[in-house]
């Protein structure tokens, strides 16, 4: 993105890349790229959204973005390489420089950093002799900071590869990239039963499965904890009306008749699920309201010191604001 | 505690193959698929409107509305592409509900599809989750084999192809226009709207862009009617969602809610503050975007309309939690990192903006700077909200406004010592451990 990395650019911002990665590929690898760009392109009404998956998928030959990945890639997709190597230099995922076999990623974003992100940074960096996108001499660790990977319930969370290490310590992490290094299997807390390789993972990314999905748990123990709640005082959803909901032509006449269903779902909700107190509160009490979607339920209410966080613009009232 | 969990998209993530189509089938899935292929396309759209469903992304538009904005078919080409990119710091609801039941997001795929008259739709997935692709590749292949996707589904005539696409890295893909571009192959910058994604979205074309979170909620409601989704929630945001409490509570993770709950019923429920003796500082509503609240606000009621009665937003129900061993500095520094690092650089208030930013909180958090910086924050703030091309800028300026509007005292304490008065390994997960061993 946008940022302090761009060690292997111009001033003018061309992504520069080593001579020897123009070396052009053997006629067996091309042979094999071709035909996946293949089936990558046909995903897509227009060709040029093949872009990111065939950039992954130079990732899965190189370990990174080549002079000759991106020749190939405007090849393909009837660009300039000039265009393609935009693209490559927006998105951190995208390697300018040999990658090492294991990203190892520690989230430093602020609610692991807090947690133990910042330490388990600084012990591994100390402990590997490398920093922030530098990988280990062995070529096997590449470390970096990351940011919140949508895993904060546990954290501090490592990806190793982009597979999930949650609630980790310094210990665990060292460990992890210790085990790494010595070529070692490592098993993720909520991934497949092993860590593939970064050559590997980056053919997943292309759209090309691999066939573990069915390994490892569904969910882990924090993603469970409401559920688990739940269970304990046997709270559940409301019950819906008994609706023969198997009949769909009855649907649009149910204006008549959902009032007596409905009615038994006041009756059931309120048993169930709702107590008195929710149930008697003042405006905030559940209730039907035909009205959802009238004039007065204004879609975007913000506090009106505020811009347009998340502004859908849908309605169109976003720019004019902001004049 | 007043108000109860309500486990819906949550119901079934402790099977042992919760991911799979056998799993979903067995707690009701595609039974609304099977209904909706029976109904009228805008019947459904009025359904989606009726249950008064509010966008699971950020923004809380009506969903229903959103679909009712597309022109009239023309006979061209309309998209569904459903935000997955889920990157707002605080917020895990959207990749656990794909890693446990993707089965979820491709039926709504399929019903939204048919609603709006969508035969090729895109689940654009952020890329830093590969375990989560390999579940949602697998899930669409299960679709397919089983009639729900593909060629005259289910015997109706009706068509859809399903693609799910995984990004590369970048914050600002997740919104919706960067993400349209970014879709197209291109650097994910916004685009200047109007027109809106309504009328000219992926490849200029009419096109819905709707969070995993909402999509996913329209095969419940449809299976169990308006009607049952409005009996949850207040009057004004209905129905349930998944809060995300993560930090120091002591069990973090997802409670699956109707609008309307509060903080202090979530914590209850979550076990309470990580350490008894420890008392919530601060906390984010809605993610790292959303103004935040303070011990003040435990009784806020989680809706749209409260929170923003009470100057944040609700944002993705992103709970992050903080208790009094965090320096709120330190916070709100490492936030403004992010929004530099994330700053896609279309527009100067942002791109500069961020960067200076981080410059001031960065010697503030050292103790170093004056007074006058918090001026100088608040300056740049007033620069960037409501000047930026996008929401992104704006939403970097709110934990920054809200902390110095909450705690100005502890930017001051850092000048006055000289350093952050704060240690930072009381505040690690770890730490307590250590010290509880
Ligand atoms: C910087 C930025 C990041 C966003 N990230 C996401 C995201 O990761 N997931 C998401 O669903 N919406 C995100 N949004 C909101 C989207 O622009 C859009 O409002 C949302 O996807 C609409 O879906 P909904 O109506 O179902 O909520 C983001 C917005 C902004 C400004
Ligand atoms: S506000 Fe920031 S992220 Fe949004 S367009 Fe401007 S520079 Fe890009
Ligand atoms: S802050 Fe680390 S995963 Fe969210």
């Amino acid at each position: 993105m946008a940022g302090d990395n761009f060690g292997m650019q111009t001033a003018a911002g061309h992504l520069t890349v080593a001579a020897e990665s123009k070396e052009p590929y053997t006629a067996e690898q091309l042979a094999g790229l071709d035909a996946d760009a293949a089936q990558v392109i046909a995903r897509y009404p227009q060709k040029r959204s093949a872009l990111l998956p065939l950039l992954h998928l130079v990732q899965s030959v190189d370990g990174y973005v080549t002079g000759r990945g991106i020749d190939w890639c405007a090849d393909k997709l009837d660009l300039s390489t000039a265009e393609v190597s935009g693209v490559a230099t927006f998105y951190t995922q995208y390697k300018r420089h040999p990658n090492g076999e294991y990203t190892v990623g520690v989230c430093t974003n602020t609610l692991c950093a807090i947690m133990g992100g910042d330490q388990i940074f600084d012990e591994v960096s100390e402990h590997l002799g490398i920093g922030h996108d530098e990988t280990t001499p062995d070529g096997k660790v590449t470390l970096e900071r990351i940011e919140c990977n949508a895993a904060c319930d546990y954290a501090p969370v490592v990806m190793a590869n982009w597979e999930f290490f949650d609630n980790q310590t310094p210990e665990s992490t060292k460990a992890l990239v210790d085990d790494l290094r010595a070529g070692k299997d490592v098993k993720p807390s909520r991934g497949p039963n092993k860590v593939c390789t970064f050559k590997q993972v980056s053919r997943v990314l292309a759209g090309f499965n691999d066939g573990l999905a069915d390994e490892g748990v569904g969910a882990g123990p924090a993603s469970l904890a409401g559920l688990e709640v739940a269970h304990e005082h046997g709270w559940t959803a409301p019950k819906a009306p008994k609706a023969d909901s198997t009949k769909a032509d009855d649907e649009s006449a149910d204006n008549k008749s959902s009032d007596n269903k409905s009615a038994d779902a006041k009756t059931d909700a309120k048993a169930d699920a709702k107590t008195e107190a929710k149930a008697t509160g003042d405006a905030k009490a559940p209730g039907r309201h035909t009205s959802g979607n009238a004039a007065a339920n204004d879609p975007d209410e913000k506090p009106t010191a505020q811009g347009t966080l998340f502004d859908d613009g849908a309605e169109g009232k976003g720019k004019e604001g902001k004049a | 505690m007043s108000t109860q969990l309500t486990p819906i998209l949550t119901d079934f993530w402790d099977d042992p193959q919760s991911w799979t189509l056998a799993t979903y089938e067995k707690h009701e899935g595609y039974q609304g698929l099977k209904k909706a292929l029976g109904m009228k396309p805008e019947d459904l759209v009025q359904m989606t409107k009726d249950s008064g469903l509010r966008g699971r992304g950020g923004a809380g538009f009506p969903t229903g509305m959103k679909w009712g904005f597309l022109p009239p078919p023309d006979g061209g080409p309309r998209y569904l592409v459903v935000n997955a990119d889920e990157s707002e710091p605080g917020t895990c609801k959207d990749i656990p509900l794909m890693m446990a039941a993707p089965q979820f997001l491709i039926e709504g795929v399929a019903i939204t599809s048919f609603a709006i008259g969508c035969n090729h739709a895109f689940i654009y997935l952020r890329g830093e989750v590969v375990h989560v692709y390999r579940r949602l590749l697998r899930a669409v292949e299960e679709a397919y084999a089983a009639g729900y996707l593909g060629k005259n589904i289910l015997g109706s005539g009706f068509d859809l192809d399903v693609t799910v696409h995984a990004g590369a890295g970048a914050y600002i893909c997740g919104e919706e226009t960067a993400l349209l571009d970014s879709l197209e192959g291109r650097r994910g910058q916004p685009r200047l709207k109007p027109p809106f994604p309504a009328v000219a979205g992926l490849y200029a074309r009419p096109t819905v862009v709707n969070n995993v979170e909402s999509i996913a909620s329209v095969p419940p409601i449809l299976l169990h009617g308006a009607d049952w989704f409005t009996e949850m929630g207040t009057e004004k945001s209905q129905g349930f969602g998944i809060f995300s409490l993560s930090g120091h509570v002591k069990n973090p993770g997802q409670y699956e809610a109707p609008l309307g709950i509060t903080l202090r019923e979530l914590l209850d429920m979550a076990g309470g503050m990580r350490d008894p003796n420890k008392k919530l500082k601060f906390w984010t509503p809605g993610g790292s975007s959303t103004p935040l609240f303070t011990d003040e606000h435990l009784d806020i009621p989680l809706d749209f309309e409260s929170v923003a009665a009470a100057g944040s937003m609700l944002g993705t129900r992103a709970l992050q939690i903080f208790d009094e061993t965090t320096c709120v500095v330190r916070a709100v520094d490492r936030w403004t990192d992010f929004y530099k690092h994330e700053s896609c650089g279309k527009c100067t208030p942002c791109r500069e903006g961020t960067w200076w930013l981080k410059q001031i909180l960065g010697r503030l958090e050292h103790g170093q700077g004056d007074e006058e910086d918090l001026e100088k924050l608040l300056d740049v703030c007033d620069n960037i909200l409501g000047r930026s091309f996008c929401a992104l800028g704006d939403g970097a300026t709110s934990p920054i406004t809200s902390s110095i509007q909450y705690f100005r005292d502890e930017y001051l304490k850092h000048l006055e010592l000289g350093h952050c008065p704060f240690d930072v390994r009381e505040s690690t997960l770890f730490h307590k451990d250590r010290v509880t061993a």
